[in-house]
């Protein structure tokens, strides 16, 4: 099945106001930049970005934008704030989770990153040592206090262990460096993480793709997401990406 | 907090070698954010792997001039090189690599520290807000065999780091085993912090002047060599 779409806007023209939607990439690597563009020319509202560490600090203009434009609800993310304070007191984003407008909520990375896998994988929630100790134990950690709902926790063979469920998003946005027609990708060395796992999780996933292929030109013993997990594709320019985070 | 004497000690860089100089032959590790990126400085050439959390084993030197590729990065988000044998994965599985027990040793940086081996590193509150960036830290802690501290000894404005109880929220409990400042290096242990080594020019009394909880003197305290 040929998956590709002539342009962007065309890739995201269905996603509605309130979508959740998975934002992989780990600070500037693997972050889909040009579908964030599209959503935010689109003018899509009261968003969900569910990510993995800090995309939004590695897209920061894409970030800016969103929240210039009013569009997010809602991040759930393992790191997703500027590390200096000072620099963080003049970000709009950190601005707009300390007024209550933005909800943050988060996670350890790992449990993250299983979460997706479970949604991916068919199971609803799993049992996890991380944040053992932890005011992750207790509850969901999120600055609008109402949402702080109790985690569950259990004694396994003497240790505890805190219960976390699958995350299943609306979409899924992937960046991949080189895919076919029918889906099947690959990605760059570390800009691979949460692309994956999120391409897996999300009940539409839509790749933009650096270099598009016939299907066959790729070697089947090097796929990372197999095609079924994908259901758009656009060709897009390799992106540019200044590696740094404050 | 009572403000304390401040001591000079090593660079940041020289605490970044003191813990290269622990790692053994043949350990896979992995380096948090801050002094321990600095371990990777002193290794060239050593048979120790580092495992960087974004998806990659046996992670190079920094990567400058025409070798930067911004699809190459290591989890403090630096631009790295490959090494003859690297690999990537994905997310899900360098998290299962971490949490299952297969890396021997991380080490992170701390924002506190106290004698049971628990630690505060993600949150400061001084910031003033509940969230904060958890990363990959708490994972670490769960699963990493054995889990060091590297850090300065004292607050830029002289207050203890090593205290009794965590004033700031705990990244792991119980879970450190070796802590290492550019005062000293301390051994946790079912009976509390053991000072086992002071940087050159202290004496344990100085080390203890700037740490809250009791320390237990090692019989066989040395000067850190480095």
């Amino acid at each position: 099945m040929d998956k590709v779409l002539p342009g962007i806007d065309e890739a995201v023209a269905d996603i509605p106001d309130g979508a959740v939607i998975a934002v992989p990439g780990f600070f500037a690597a693997g972050v889909p930049r040009y579908l964030l563009r599209a959503i935010i020319k689109k003018g899509i509202r009261d968003l969900t970005l569910t990510c993995g560490c800090g995309p939004l600090l590695g897209a920061a203009e894409e970030l800016k934008a969103l929240v210039k434009n009013d569009q997010i609800k809602k991040v759930i993310d393992s790191y997703g704030l500027f590390r200096s304070a000072t620099k963080g007191m003049q970000d709009p984003f950190e601005q707009a989770v300390r007024d209550g407008k933005i909800e943050f909520e988060v996670f350890p990375m790992g449990t993250m990153a299983e979460r997706y896998r479970a949604g991916g994988a068919g199971i609803p929630a799993f049992f996890t040592p991380t944040g053992v100790g932890s005011v992750v134990e207790e509850s969901i950690v999120t600055n609008i206090e109402a949402n702080r709902v109790p985690k569950e926790t259990r004694i396994i063979d003497g240790q505890k262990y805190v219960l976390e469920y699958a995350l299943k998003p609306d979409y899924a946005f992937v960046h991949a460096i080189i895919g076919d027609r029918e889906g099947n990708l690959r990605y760059a060395k570390t800009a691979r993480n949460f692309n994956h796992v999120m391409a897996t999780a999300a009940r539409i996933t839509i790749a933009e793709v650096e270099n598009l292929v016939e299907p066959g030109q790729l070697d089947g013993d090097n796929i990372h997401t197999p095609g079924v997990y994908v259901r758009r594709m656009v060709k897009v320019p390799r992106p540019k990406f200044a590696i740094t985070i404050d | 907090m009572p403000k304390i004497m401040k001591f000079r000690g090593l660079s940041r860089e020289l605490i970044a070698l003191r813990v290269a100089s622990e790692l053994e032959d043949g350990t896979y590790a992995n380096l948090g954010i801050g002094i321990p990126t600095l371990v990777s400085d002193w290794i060239e050439g050593r048979d120790i792997t580092l495992q960087s959390e974004i998806g990659m084993l046996k992670t190079g030197p920094l990567a400058t001039g025409d070798d930067i590729n911004q699809d190459l990065i290591n989890a403090s988000c630096q631009a790295v090189t490959e090494l003859p044998g690297s690999c990537y994965f994905d997310i899900a599985e360098s998290f299962g690599m971490i949490r299952g027990g297969h890396i021997d040793v991380a080490v992170m940086g701390a924002l506190q520290v106290n004698a049971r081996g628990d630690y505060a590193g993600w949150s400061n509150p001084a910031r003033g807000l509940f969230v904060g960036n958890i990363g990959g830290s708490m994972d670490l802690c769960a699963g990493a065999r054995k889990l060091f501290i590297a850090m300065e000894h004292t607050t830029r404005d002289g207050e203890y780091k090593v205290v009794k109880e965590l004033s700031y929220p705990a990244t792991a409990m119980g879970k450190v085993n070796m802590l290492f400042t550019d005062l000293a290096v301390i051994e946790i242990t079912p009976k509390g912090m053991v000072l086992k080594e002071v940087a050159p020019g202290l004496t344990a009394a100085d080390v203890q002047s700037v740490t809250e909880p009791k320390l237990i003197v090692s019989k066989d305290l040395k000067e850190m060599s480095l």
